[in-house]
C-alpha cells in the first residue's frame, strides 16, 4: 500500500514533467498537464505520509541494487516533510493553473511545468534519501532546478543577478554539507545514513560535523548571515515558485538539521543548542527588521521567511538544549513547537506569496506604495490575504498564535532545568521573540493597510480586477488551513507528537474539553474557546449598534482632513512613513540614507519639483560579503598570474606536476 | 456549568459597568491636582450615552474593516477580561488562555484598531496607527520579560494559579524580584493603555496623539463602542496588575466583599496613575525607547534576582 502510494506520487510528477514538455506548443494544455498531474501527485504524497505517520509500521524502505546502494528511507520525520511539501504543492498547483495565464504567449509554459514537477519531486527525494551520495545528487538537483526556476524571467537583468547570488550561496552551502558528510562517512566507513547514525565519532570531529552541517544547511535555510540570497531569489522567481521555495524548499534544510543533530550525532552537546538558539534569535530579529522597512511585497515576504525560520530554529535550539540536558520530554515539547511553526509557516507564507502573486497578476506591480484600495477591487483575494496576515502576525485564534505560544511556553519550561545560563538565554530569546512578533504585526499591518485599504495610489491599482477562480481556490485552501491549524491544535499536536517521538521523547501533552491543550508545566490554552468567546462577545457591541435607540443610520461623508478637501490618494499615509518610527528607532541597524534633489524654476525661491529618495543599508552585504568578495577577487587576480593563456605554459605545468607526483610516489608515498 | 456561565456573564457586566467609572475617577483626581473642579466621575457614562444617541458619520473611502474593527477590538478585550481573575481566582474560562494569551488578545484588538485607522485614507489615521504599532513593538519585549519574571515566580502563566500562589504566599511575596517586576509592569501598563508620558488621552493635537489619531474617523455609536473598549482595556490592565501583584482578599470573603476589595484596589491604582500623569510631562515619541528599556531592564533584573535567590 505505502509502496504503491510512493510510486504513485513519483509517477505522477514524472508524467507531469513529461506531458508538459510534450504539449509544449499548446500553452493551456501544457499548463493543465503540468499542474494537475502535480496536484494528483501531491494527493498521493499526502495519503502516503499520513499512512506512514499514523501507521504502526515504523518506516518505509526501498533498497537499491547491490552495485548502487541508493534507496529511499521514510520514517515519520521524513513523512512529515513529505506531508508539508505535498500540502503546499496541492494548493500551489491549483493556483498555478490560473497564475501561469500571465505567461501565455510570452514564455515557454512547457519548460516551467517540467521544472516545476521535477523540482517538487527532487524535494521529496531530498527528504527520503537514505544515502549521502544519493542525497547530494538530489540536493544538487533541487538547487539547480530551483535556480532555473528563479531565472525563469531571465530577460530582466535583476533576475539574472538574483540567480547568480542564489547559485553561489547554495553551492557554498553544498560544499560544507559535503565536508560534514565526508567526516561522517570517514568515521562510519559507509555512505548510508543508517551507518551514520550509529557511527563512533571523536568529540572534536562531532563538533566539526555539527558546524559544517549548520553552515551548509543554514545557507539553504536562510539563517543570518547566510540569508542574503533569499531577498533576491524569492522575488525574482514566478510567484507560484516563490510560494514553494519559501514555503517548503527552505524547510528541507530544517529536515536535514534535525536528521544530523538528533539522528546522526546522537545526544549532542549543550553549546550546539545555544548556538542554534542564538542564530534563531538573530535571524528572527534581523529578518523582520528588514521586512518592516521593505516596500517590495515579495522582498518583504522573503525577509519575513528569514524571520520565521528564526522562530523555527528557536524551538529547535531549545529542543536541542533540553535533549542535551537529558530531558527528552521537554525536548519533545520544544520540537513540537518548532515543527508546528514550520507547518504553519509553509501554509501562511505560501498563502501570502500566492496573494502577492495575485496582486502582481492584476496590477503588474509589487511596489506597495503603488497599491491601495484593493479590498474593493479584489474582495475575495483580500479576505484570503487577510487570513494570511492575521496568521503570520500571530493573532489569536489563527495558526501563528498557537505555534508562537508553544515556542514561548517551551522557552519558559527552560526554567525547570535550573541552569542559570539556560534561564538567561531563554529569557532573552523570549524577549527577542516578543519583539519579533510585534514588528511582524507592524509589518503585515502595513502591508495590508497600505496595499488593500483606502484609495488606490496608482493607475494600475485603480484598474485591478479580481483574479480567476483557480487562483482563489488555491489560496482558499491555504486560508482554510491557516484557520484550522489555529483552531484545532488539539488534533495537530498529537500528530506532531508522534513524529517527534522518533527522535526526542514523548511530549506529555494533555488535552481537555473545548480543545484545551495543557503542557507539562500546567499552562493551558484553548483557541476554540477563544474563537467562540470572541465571536459571541462581538455580538454585544453589534446589538448595541443595531438596537440601541432605534435604527442605525450611517451618513457617508468625505474623510476628515481639518476642513481641507484631502480625499485624494496623494494625501494618504505611505508604507515608508508607516515604518519610519522603527527605522528611526533602530537607525544604527538600518543606516538609512536619503537623497533630496530639488529643481528650481526662475530663482531659488521658486521650487519646481522635489524628489525624495530614501534607502536602508543591508549591513550584512556591506560589511561581511562585500569585503569577502573583494578578497576572493583579489586572490583570484593573484592566482591569475599562472593563467598565461599559452598552451606551452600549461603543458609545462602538467609536466612539473607529474614530476612532483612521481617523486612523491617514489620517495615516500608507499 | 450553569453557575460557571453565570459567573462569566457577571464578570463581563462588572467590566463593562466599571470601566467608565475608572476613567472618571482618574480624570477627577487629575483635576484635583491641577486645582480644578473637574467633571463628575460619572461623566464618561454621560459621554457614552450621548454618543450612543448619535448617528455614525462614515468616510466614503472605508471598507468592511472599518465596520468590523470596533466589534473585534471590543470582543477581543472582553475575551481577555474573561481570562483575568477579578473577584474570584478560579475563573470559569481560565483554561482558555493564560497571561500570554491575554497579551496576544490585546494585540488582536490593537491590530484591528490600527488597521481601521488606515482605512479612511487620512494621514492622521496612518500616523496614529504607525505610532501605536511602534509603541507596541517597544512594549512587547519588556512585557514578555516581565511575564517570564512573574511566571517563574508563581510557577505558571495561568492567571488564576498566579493569583492563588501569590495570595497564599502572603507577605512573603514581597521579594525583590516581585517588586522589580511590579514596577516594570506598571510602566508597561502606562504604555499599553496610552497614558502620559507615552500618549495623552486628553488631546486631539495631531503632534502628540496616538490613540485619538487612530480613531479620528469614528463617530456616534461606533465611537461609543471604541471609547468603551479603550476604557475596558484600562480597567483590565489594572485588574491584571491587581490580580498578579495584590491578589489578596479575592477568594476568602465571598463575592460581595471580594468585589469591594477589587474596587478599592482599582481605585488606588487609578489614583496612582493620576499622580504619575500629573507629575510627568508627555515624552517625545522617540524618547519612549528609553522608558521601555527601563522597564526591560527592571524585568530582567527581576528575573536575575529570582535566579540568584533560587540558585543560592
Amino acid at each position: 500500500m505505502d509502496y504503491n502510494l510512493f510510486s504513485g506520487l513519483v509517477i505522477f510528477y514524472l508524467i507531469g514533467a513529461a506531458s508538459s514538455i510534450i504539449f509544449n506548443k499548446k500553452d493551456r494544455l501544457s499548463s493543465y498537464a503540468a499542474f494537475l498531474n502535480a496536484a494528483v501527485g501531491s494527493v498521493f504524497g499526502i495519503l502516503f505520509s499520513i499512512s506512514i505517520i499514523s501507521g504502526e509500521s515504523f518506516n518505509f524502505e526501498i533498497q537499491g541494487t547491490s552495485f548502487l546502494n541508493f534507496g529511499f528511507f521514510v520514517d515519520r520525520l521524513s513523512a512529515f516533510f513529505i506531508l508539508v511539501i505535498s500540502i503546499a504543492t496541492l494548493a500551489v498547483s491549483i493556483y498555478s493553473t490560473g497564475y501561469v495565464k500571465e505567461y501565455f504567449g510570452k514564455k515557454n509554459i512547457g519548460y516551467l511545468g517540467f521544472l516545476y514537477n521535477i523540482f517538487i519531486l527532487s524535494m521529496i527525494m531530498v527528504v527520503s534519501a537514505n544515502n549521502a551520495v544519493m542525497f547530494l545528487i538530489v540536493w544538487e538537483m533541487m538547487s539547480l532546478i530551483s535556480y532555473f526556476l528563479v531565472i525563469y524571467e531571465h530577460e530582466k537583468p535583476e533576475v539574472r543577478k538574483a540567480g547568480f547570488i542564489y547559485i553561489v550561496m547554495t553551492h557554498i552551502g553544498t560544499g560544507f554539507i559535503l565536508l560534514s558528510f565526508l567526516i561522517l562517512a570517514g568515521a562510519s566507513g559507509s555512505f548510508s545514513f543508517e551507518s551514520f547514525s550509529g557511527a563512533a565519532i571523536p568529540p572534536l570531529l562531532k563538533d566539526l560535523v555539527f558546524l559544517f552541517a549548520l553552515i551548509g544547511f543554514g545557507a539553504k535555510a536562510g539563517i543570518v548571515p547566510l540569508h542574503i540570497w533569499l531577498p533576491y531569489a524569492h522575488p525574482a522567481a514566478p510567484s507560484n515558485v516563490s510560494a514553494l521555495m519559501s514555503g517548503v524548499m527552505i524547510k528541507t534544510a530544517i529536515y536535514m538539521l534535525i536528521r544530523v543533530f538528533f539522528d546522526f550525532l546522537g545526544s549532542g552537546v549543550m553549546w550546539w543548542g545555544f548556538l542554534v538558539l542564538a542564530l534563531g534569535a538573530i535571524s528572527a530579529l534581523a529578518g523582520i527588521m528588514y521586512a518592516v522597512v521593505e516596500s517590495d511585497i515579495k522582498r518583504m515576504l522573503a525577509f519575513s521567511s528569514i524571520e520565521n525560520m528564526g522562530i523555527i530554529l528557536l524551538g529547535l535550539g531549545a529542543s536541542m538544549i533540553f535533549f542535551a540536558a537529558g530531558n527528552p520530554g521537554l525536548s519533545a515539547i520544544a520540537a513540537v513547537a518548532s515543527l508546528y511553526h514550520l507547518l504553519n509557516h509553509s501554509v501562511f507564507k505560501g498563502l501570502l506569496f500566492m496573494g502577492a502573486g495575485s496582486i502582481i497578476f492584476s496590477t503588474h506591480t509589487k511596489n506597495l506604495e503603488k497599491l491601495g484600495g484593493l479590498i474593493r477591487k479584489m474582495p475575495v483575494s483580500s479576505v484570503l490575504f487577510f487570513t494570511g496576515v492575521l496568521s503570520i502576525s500571530a493573532l489569536p485564534p489563527f495558526s501563528g498564535f498557537v505555534s508562537e505560544w508553544m515556542t514561548l511556553q517551551s522557552l519558559l519550561l527552560g526554567f525547570s532545568l535550573n541552569d542559570t545560563f539556560v534561564m538567561i538565554a531563554f529569557s532573552i530569546s523570549a524577549a527577542v521573540l516578543a519583539l519579533t512578533g510585534a514588528l511582524a504585526a507592524l509589518c503585515f499591518l502595513k502591508t495590508f493597510g497600505i496595499g488593500f485599504l483606502a484609495l488606490p495610489r496608482s493607475q494600475q491599482a485603480e484598474h485591478a480586477k479580481e483574479v480567476n477562480s483557480p487562483m482563489l481556490l488555491g489560496m482558499g485552501l491555504f486560508a482554510v488551513l491557516s484557520i484550522l491549524f489555529g483552531v484545532l491544535p488539539v488534533f495537530i499536536i498529537p500528530f506532531l507528537d508522534r513524529i517527534v517521538q522518533t527522535f526526542t521523547g514523548d511530549g506529555s501533552f494533555s488535552y481537555g474539553y473545548f480543545g484545551t491543550i495543557t503542557l507539562s508545566g500546567g499552562n493551558s490554552m484553548s483557541t476554540p474557546a477563544l474563537l467562540i468567546l470572541i465571536l459571541m462577545l462581538a455580538l454585544l457591541p453589534l446589538m448595541i449598534l443595531l438596537l440601541y435607540n432605534g435604527k442605525m443610520r450611517s451618513p457617508v461623508y468625505e474623510t476628515w482632513g481639518c476642513g481641507q478637501p484631502v480625499s485624494t490618494a496623494r494625501n494618504e499615509y505611505t508604507g515608508t512613513a508607516f515604518s519610519k518610527p522603527v527605522q528611526m528607532w533602530l537607525g544604527s541597524f538600518y543606516k538609512p540614507g536619503r537623497e533630496i534633489t530639488t529643481t528650481y524654476s526662475v530663482s531659488p525661491f521658486f521650487r519646481e519639483s522635489i524628489r525624495f529618495g530614501s534607502r536602508t543599508e543591508q549591513i550584512f552585504e556591506r560589511y561581511l560579503y562585500a569585503p569577502a568578495v573583494k578578497h576572493v577577487l583579489e586572490g583570484s587576480r593573484k592566482v591569475k598570474l599562472i593563467q598565461t593563456g599559452s598552451i606551452h605554459a600549461y603543458l609545462a605545468y602538467i609536466f612539473v606536476t607529474l614530476v612532483i607526483l612521481f617523486m612523491f610516489v617514489i620517495l615516500g608515498g608507499r | 456549568m450553569l453557575t460557571q456561565i453565570m459567573l462569566a456573564i457577571f464578570q463581563i457586566l462588572i467590566i463593562i459597568a466599571l470601566a467608565p467609572l475608572l476613567s472618571g475617577i482618574i480624570k477627577k483626581v487629575k483635576a484635583f491636582f491641577q486645582i480644578r473642579k473637574g467633571p463628575s466621575i460619572f461623566q464618561p457614562y454621560y459621554d457614552i450615552a450621548k454618543l450612543l444617541r448619535k448617528d455614525s458619520v462614515v468616510s466614503e473611502n472605508v471598507s468592511w474593516i472599518f465596520y468590523a474593527s470596533p466589534l473585534v477590538s471590543f470582543a477581543a478585550i472582553l475575551t481577555a477580561g474573561l481570562l483575568i481573575p477579578i473577584f474570584i481566582s478560579d475563573i470559569p474560562f481560565g483554561f482558555a488562555g493564560d497571561l500570554i494569551a491575554v497579551v496576544y488578545l490585546f494585540a488582536l484588538a490593537r491590530f484591528f484598531t490600527a488597521l481601521a485607522s488606515l482605512d479612511a485614507g487620512s494621514s492622521f489615521g496612518g500616523m496614529g496607527g504607525s505610532r501605536e504599532m511602534f509603541v507596541a513593538s517597544l512594549v512587547e519585549p519588556a512585557m514578555m520579560l516581565s511575564i517570564f519574571a512573574v511566571a517563574v515566580y508563581a510557577g505558571s502563566t495561568n492567571l488564576g494559579s498566579i493569583s492563588q500562589t501569590v495570595s497564599n504566599l502572603g507577605i512573603d511575596a514581597m521579594s525583590p524580584s516581585y517588586l522589580l517586576a511590579f514596577v516594570a509592569f506598571f510602566i508597561i501598563a502606562i504604555a499599553e493603555t496610552g497614558r502620559i508620558p507615552v500618549d495623552n488621552p486628553a488631546t486631539h493635537l495631531e503632534l502628540t496623539m496616538i490613540h485619538e489619531a487612530m480613531i479620528l474617523e469614528y463617530s456616534g455609536k461606533q465611537l461609543a463602542i471604541v471609547e468603551l473598549a479603550a476604557m475596558m482595556k484600562l480597567l483590565l490592565v489594572f485588574s491584571l496588575l491587581a490580580s498578579i501583584f495584590f491578589p489578596w482578599g479575592m477568594d476568602a470573603a465571598g463575592i460581595p466583599a471580594a468585589l469591594g476589595i477589587y474596587l478599592i484596589k482599582i481605585a488606588i491604582l487609578g489614583v496612582a496613575m493620576a499622580v504619575v500623569e500629573t507629575s510627568t510631562a508627555k515624552w517625545r515619541l522617540f524618547r519612549l525607547p528609553e522608558l521601555m528599556s527601563i522597564s526591560l531592564m527592571l524585568s530582567f533584573l527581576a528575573l536575575i534576582s529570582f535566579i540568584i535567590v533560587k540558585g543560592g
